[in-house]
């Protein structure tokens, strides 16, 4: 590159002293944003093998198999790992249609008037609500007022308002990110807004909808304080056979573990960690095959 | 092409959540009041089946896990869970008619009473264990053994804070440390227990210690602390011994330490305490939940010992059956809550000799002064 530069202030010394300034500037700017990343690298490494030296040796087919028990040694994961399967599943069943749906009026049919403003706004707003604040309304709303009791459904639901808002922000994304010829395209042939939503735009955003969707569902599986609020805190040794059955979940059943005083079900608790890790781990790598599968390029 | 994907995408999403698309909706509602009503008589054990749902305090939580672990083990049909709401959240669900049996470590409230009463709740109280509370230092302090109930008054009272900050002002032989002080969370019945029997008034303490829900947090605050000086339930110094000094407390009769002996027999005082289960009297018209009660008292000895709390005497369960028996409605604290040095025994014994005429059954009405008849 310098090889290439006008010569005649080239030679200047002052020149060639702020250039290397420049370059030094640079180089550490590159350290500093390594050193960004790497903050957050370096603590989950050290968080995953701390937890892995802690829980490796706990995992087993029969820790996946037993039901919790008073004895650390004996207890297991299955009642919470079914729990957070069919938790995830109702949640996604719920959270998809309405997020995505929302997500295409937003885009594609409101106007832009006061109203769909004020639906923005809350949306945006609703995103960066505590957690716990959608545990307390799951509670009064889902539990108490309709009835659901402390089930599965009453969980599911609570989780699916706790990811609308990720999921309505980024399936927003995906469509916005639609090429706008696309749609004119489609109008210019006589396709109805209807026809060209369900047949162009859908299937283009559909990379970055899954992805935001997953990405949301990650979240709640992760989550323990609205469910504590639910009542999910709570000692089962059953699969869930139904939707208003009682249930307990992943996070629930290590936050149980950790606050006993028997040290053995701290390792319990590491190797649930473990359990919750895989699978948060598997949801993204779906998260990231289906992307690739639904992927265009333009 | 658009379409193939779609049905892909379909494809996977139920394989995903197959559990849901597959069985979903099918298996219905499995409300306890209706299978109830298929129950044949109660005593054919393997035939149980229904529900029985609990919830109350974290200190109760380990013994009724243990009770409900080995009853789902002989009785497969019938799903218990046990959550843990503390005393006062477990309480509320359960004068609200949610929950089948409330755990708690102390006596109910007269607040609790009234909602129960309010919500037209009936229930039978049945103690099940003992837990002493223990004061712990930590292992490097040399110099304190023992404790009188007036130096931890001194040192718990809403009055000390921030005045009382050295271990000599509570003893003046004791160093010029500062000491750090480390207890249960103001929700916990524990909390509840210690002030009503330290200052004297249920709820009352200094603000400034290092407080947690979580009793491991105060586990380890102390065994770090070599200043350090809290309180917990003794099952959790049972786990820990090698990391905390477990203190005598002297409650007027001298010093003594907890230990299984002292606590069951009551000369740990007044820091010992019973532990309780509460039973909605009509949820103990279900086989299942009679089945569940009665296997708690039969077992509660070895469970009881097993999860590190201390079993009643014999006599005890023995009086405790009686009363589940004949559905003796009431608390026989009358409402009082935590009520520090009142034996139990002498309670229950009261009440048996007093209620000779038993004519008490479930009669839809809450009476809290039961004990006095």
């Amino acid at each position: 590159m310098t090889a290439q530069l006008p010569t005649a202030g080239f030679r200047d010394p002052e020149f060639a002293r702020r250039l290397g300034r420049r370059h030094r500037a640079g180089t550490w700017y590159k350290w500093i944003c390594f050193a960004a990343a790497a903050v957050g690298v370096l603590t989950l490494a050290v968080l995953l093998t701390d937890v892995l030296i802690d829980g490796a040796r706990r995992l087993s087919p029969e820790f996946l198999s037993s039901f919790p028990s008073r004895r650390p040694e004996s207890a297991g994961i299955k009642a919470a790992l079914w729990g957070s399967i069919w938790m995830i599943s109702l949640t996604a069943l719920m959270a998809f249609p309405l997020g995505v749906g929302a997500a295409i009026y937003l885009e594609e049919y409101a106007a832009r008037n006061w109203l769909n403003r004020l639906i923005e706004v809350n949306i945006a707003n609703l995103a960066g609500v505590p957690s716990i604040v959608y545990g307390l309304l799951g509670l009064e709303l889902f539990v108490r007022a309709l009835g659901f009791g402390r089930s599965l459904l009453a969980g599911s639901a609570t989780m699916a308002l706790l990811i609308l808002p990720v999921i309505i922000i980024a399936s927003r994304e995906a469509i916005r990110a639609v090429p706008g010829s696309i749609r004119e395209a489609s109008y210019a042939l006589g396709a109805s807004r209807w026809q060209t939503t369900r047949h162009h735009v859908l299937p283009s955003a559909f990379a970055g909808i899954l992805t935001g969707t997953i990405l949301a569902l990650s979240r709640a599986i992760g989550e323990t304080a609205p469910l504590i609020m639910i009542g999910a805190l709570t000692f089962i040794a059953f699969v869930p056979e139904g939707v208003l059955d009682p249930f307990t979940a992943l996070p629930i059943q290590i936050f149980n573990w950790v606050s006993r005083p028997q040290p053995g079900f701290h390792v319990n608790a590491a190797a649930g960690i473990l359990v919750l890790l895989a699978v948060l781990l598997l949801m993204n790598s779906v998260a990231i095959v289906l992307r690739n599968r639904f992927q265009r390029k333009w | 092409m658009a379409r193939r994907r779609l049905m892909d995408l379909v494809t996977v999403l139920c394989l995903g959540s197959w559990v849901a698309c597959g069985g979903g909706g099918a298996p219905e509602d499995r409300d306890p009041a209706d299978t109830a009503g298929d129950e044949r008589a109660a005593g054919d054990g393997p035939r149980l089946s229904g529900a029985v749902r609990g919830d109350g305090s974290s200190t109760v939580f380990p013994i009724m896990e243990a009770v409900s672990e080995e009853f789902q083990k002989e009785n497969p049909g019938v799903r218990v869970t046990v959550g843990i709401s503390g005393t006062g959240g477990g309480f509320k669900k359960f004068c609200a008619g949610e929950t089948d049996l409330s755990n708690a470590s102390r006596p109910i409230k007269e607040t609790e009473l009234e909602a129960c009463r309010a919500a037209g709740v009936d229930f039978v109280e049945l103690p099940i264990a003992f837990d002493g509370l223990s004061v712990l230092a930590n292992p490097a302090n040399d110099f304190a053994q023992c404790m009188t109930l007036p130096e931890l008054k001194k040192l718990w009272q809403p009055e000390a804070q921030g005045k009382v900050m050295r271990w000599n002002q509570v003893r003046a032989a004791w160093p010029a440390q500062e000491i750090h002080l480390y207890g249960a969370g103001t929700d916990s019945g524990t909390y509840d227990y210690f002030t009503e029997a330290v200052v004297g008034e249920e709820g009352a303490s200094r603000g400034d210690f290092t407080s947690s829900e979580d009793d491991n947090v105060i586990v380890q605050g102390i065994s770090g602390d070599p200043r350090g000086l809290g309180f917990f339930g003794y099952a959790y110094y049972e786990q820990n011994k090698d990391r905390l000094k477990l203190l005598e407390v002297d409650g007027g009769d001298g010093c003594v330490a907890p230990s299984p002996e002292t606590i069951a027999n009551g000369t740990y005082k007044p820091l010992s305490r019973p532990l309780f289960i509460y039973v909605r009297t009509t949820a103990l018209d279900r086989p299942e939940v009679k089945a569940f009660i009665d296997y708690a008292i039969t077992n509660a000895t070895s469970l009881v010992a097993e999860t590190g709390y201390i079993p009643l005497t014999d006599e005890l369960y023995r009086l405790a059956r009686t009363r589940a028996g004949k559905r003796t409605p009431g608390s026989i604290y009358e409402g009082g809550g935590s009520q520090a040095g009142t034996r139990l025994q002498d309670l229950l014994e009261a009440e048996e000799a007093g209620a000779g005429g038993d004519d008490t059954g479930p009669d839809g009405t809450v009476r809290g002064d039961s004990a006095a008849a």
